[in-house]
């Protein structure tokens, strides 16, 4: 979409006398900050985002992470540590001089006011703008995000997806050094969600904005993240690409969270003549369906895939021949990884795997249906 | 439905309805007990006049007081917690509970000719006893819960969290409190300061004992009753029932309106 540049230089705000040192290329810098609430800890948190990073903390519901938020929003005063933003430490400054954007799970949208003056809350109160001024960054910012026809409604009647919009455009269009989602697509159904979580990657790849970005969805957070953070128990266990974090989960927790399964990254080409989409990753050609196109992520669960020692018959179109990697007993299923390559991670029963009498080595082929892959 | 509840909601029904009845059959009497062109005379008495015209201001002044102190008091005590917050609370609600003859003897005791404070504010002009300043005081002691309350209750029913998205975007406390928190209190306000007043309309033995004179419509018809009889004390009566009617039907209008 071609958009006039919002005119406006970034605001420069009054942020105290806190230290500036120069060297500081991130742009968010967090330092050993801790947190004590009645019901949540931040232990020791330390963290960098770099300047138009989408960060991801990824964690379960309860292990702090909207505290973080918070924290960072300045809505609550760390007892311990510093926050730097933009090179400069605003642990004392209070949230109204530190310039960042906060969406709520549920929007927190004004109730009181329409969908336009909800945008314009935060524009109205600095007395540097002419009204026309800000009447043409609500429209600029309304027409990015695809709500301008909704500026005269009341947040009660709008959907969630609509919702979720305004208050994004709300936090947008005040041009944050840091923008921050609190669980922004959890409130959603899942169709919706889908196209809000594009949109949020197509919103990010036009303004550029430092993104921290808390989920407890790991499909959500692969989809998004240029670097995640998984956080359990107010800490930071793992900090990493999504890659990393899936490959080579650094503890029992971790992997428990972002469970066993297959994720790759890759790309979607639309077969013409066969009539379906195919999912390029890494030499490997995945026939899934779907209507998305271009860069995209796939899953497949390990208990979808069919493993067998015969080449299978009437084979569904994903079918490979592979070698087995390594055995995992985890109780209910066996989980078995076949080299094809890539690595593919497959749930048998522990019948099955004595019946085919898989060792490390074993040649095997393996199968999935193309509806079984998630294309995200 | 079971046979048995059937039966159930008729009792009920029965005994609801002679609780209404009870509210409503003494005031439909009244009001009625006069013919029109009676009441309309007595309206047109200066001394009745003047006297509900003077509960009506007395009333609205202690409302307005209440609004500057008690809405800051009710935003303190619904977002913060401090130390004997429990006691603020309780005080708060003491009016009440206290019989009112009896709060009118603790005021006089403050600001009574003989008290501290009564002198220290009446050597710059401000009289309570058998004036108006006393009967808004009486008045405000009496009524103030009211407002206090439902303001309370008002911010405690506006999210925290649109009070957080407010500083993020730029808002001062104060600009928060303007722009986000009072109006969405506001109803809750405005309903408590209509309840506020028109408790303070009704009040008569706080300011009988501060102020029997200058005559608040209530002790204007305590005296027609005691020095003329019931006669006389009826179309006064009447037309104080039907202005608190007016007010009350006001009340649940602006409720109405609050829950769509």
């Amino acid at each position: 979409m071609a958009r006039q540049p919002l005119s406006e230089p970034p605001r420069a705000r009054d942020v105290g006398l806190g230290h500036q040192p120069s060297h500081s290329p991130s742009a968010l810098d967090i330092h050993d900050v801790h947190v004590d609430l009645k019901e949540f800890h931040l232990r020791g948190i330390d963290l960098q985002v770099a300047p138009g990073e989408y960060f991801v903390v990824l964690g379960p519901t309860g292990a702090g992470k909207t505290v973080l938020l918070e924290t960072i929003a300045g809505l609550f005063q760390p007892h311990r540590g510093h926050i730097l933003l933009g090179g400069r430490d605003i642990t004392n400054t209070p949230p109204e001089r530190r310039g960042t954007g906060f969406v709520y799970q549920d929007c927190a949208l004004f109730p009181h006011l329409d969908v336009a003056a909800n945008i314009a809350f935060g524009l109205k109160l600095r007395t540097d703008l002419s009204s026309g001024t800000v009447e043409r960054r609500v429209a600029e910012m309304s027409q990015l995000l695809s709500i301008h026809h909704l500026l005269h409604r009341s947040p009660g009647t709008l959907s969630g997806g609509e919702r979720q919009r305004v208050a994004l455009a709300r936090a947008l269009v005040m041009e944050p050094s840091i923008l921050l989602l609190d669980e922004p697509l959890s409130a959603l159904d899942p169709e919706t969600r889908e196209g809000l979580q594009r949109e949020l990657a197509r919103i990010h790849g036009e303004l550029n904005t430092t993104t921290l970005h808390v989920t407890h969805d790991f499909e959500e957070a692969v989809a998004l993240a240029d670097r995640i953070g998984v956080v359990h128990q107010g800490r930071i266990v793992q900090l990493g690409t999504p890659e990393e974090i899936f490959r080579q989960p650094a503890s029992p927790f971790v992997a428990r969270f972002v469970t066993v399964r297959n994720v790759f990254a890759g790309r979607l080409v639309q077969e013409r003549e066969a009539g379906h989409t195919t999912f390029a990753t890494d030499g490997l050609e995945l026939t899934v369906v779907t209507d998305l196109l271009g860069p995209a992520h796939a899953s497949i669960r390990p208990e979808d895939i069919f493993v067998s020692t015969e080449p299978i018959r009437s084979a569904p179109r994903n079918s490979y021949q592979g070698s087995v990697l390594r055995i995992a007993d985890r109780g209910t299923l066996v989980y078995v990884t076949v080299d094809v390559p890539p690595a593919f991670v497959c749930g048998v029963t522990r019948y099955t795997l004595e019946e085919m009498a898989l060792r490390p080595g074993s040649k095997v082929h393996i199968a999935f249906k193309p509806s079984s892959v998630h294309v995200f | 439905m079971t046979l048995l509840s059937n039966r159930l909601t008729a009792l009920f029904t029965i005994l609801a309805a002679l609780l209404v009845l009870f509210i409503a059959w003494p005031l439909v009497r009244t009001v009625t007990g006069s013919q029109p062109a009676v009441l309309w005379e007595t309206l047109l008495e200066a001394e009745v006049r003047n006297a509900i015209l003077l509960t009506f201001y007395s009333s609205a002044l202690a409302t307005v007081i209440a609004f500057f102190t008690g809405v800051p008091l009710a935003y303190l005590l619904a977002r913060t917690d401090f130390p004997g917050k429990r006691w603020v609370e309780g005080i708060v609600d003491v009016p009440i509970v206290v019989p009112h003859s009896a709060a009118g003897i603790a005021l006089l005791l403050v600001f009574g000719r003989r008290a501290f404070l009564g002198r220290a504010l009446s050597s710059i002009g401000l009289r309570f006893v058998s004036a108006v300043p006393g009967i808004v005081v009486a008045m405000l002691f009496v009524s103030l819960s009211f407002l206090v309350d439902a303001a309370r209750e008002g911010f405690e029913g506006v999210d925290p969290r649109l009070e957080r998205v407010a500083r993020t975007l730029g808002a001062s406390p104060w600009q928060t409190f303007r722009r986000v928190s009072f109006p969405l209190a506001w109803r809750s306000i405005l309903s408590g300061m209509i309840l506020m007043w028109a408790r303070g309309l009704s009040e008569f033995g706080a300011v009988v004992i501060l102020a029997y004179h200058p005559m608040i419509a209530p002790v204007l018809l305590f005296e027609r009753f005691q020095s003329l009889g019931l006669d006389y004390a009826t179309p006064v009566a009447a037309i104080i029932i039907i202005i608190c009617l007016v007010t009350f039907v006001a009340l649940r209008f602006v409720a109405q309106e609050r829950e769509s």
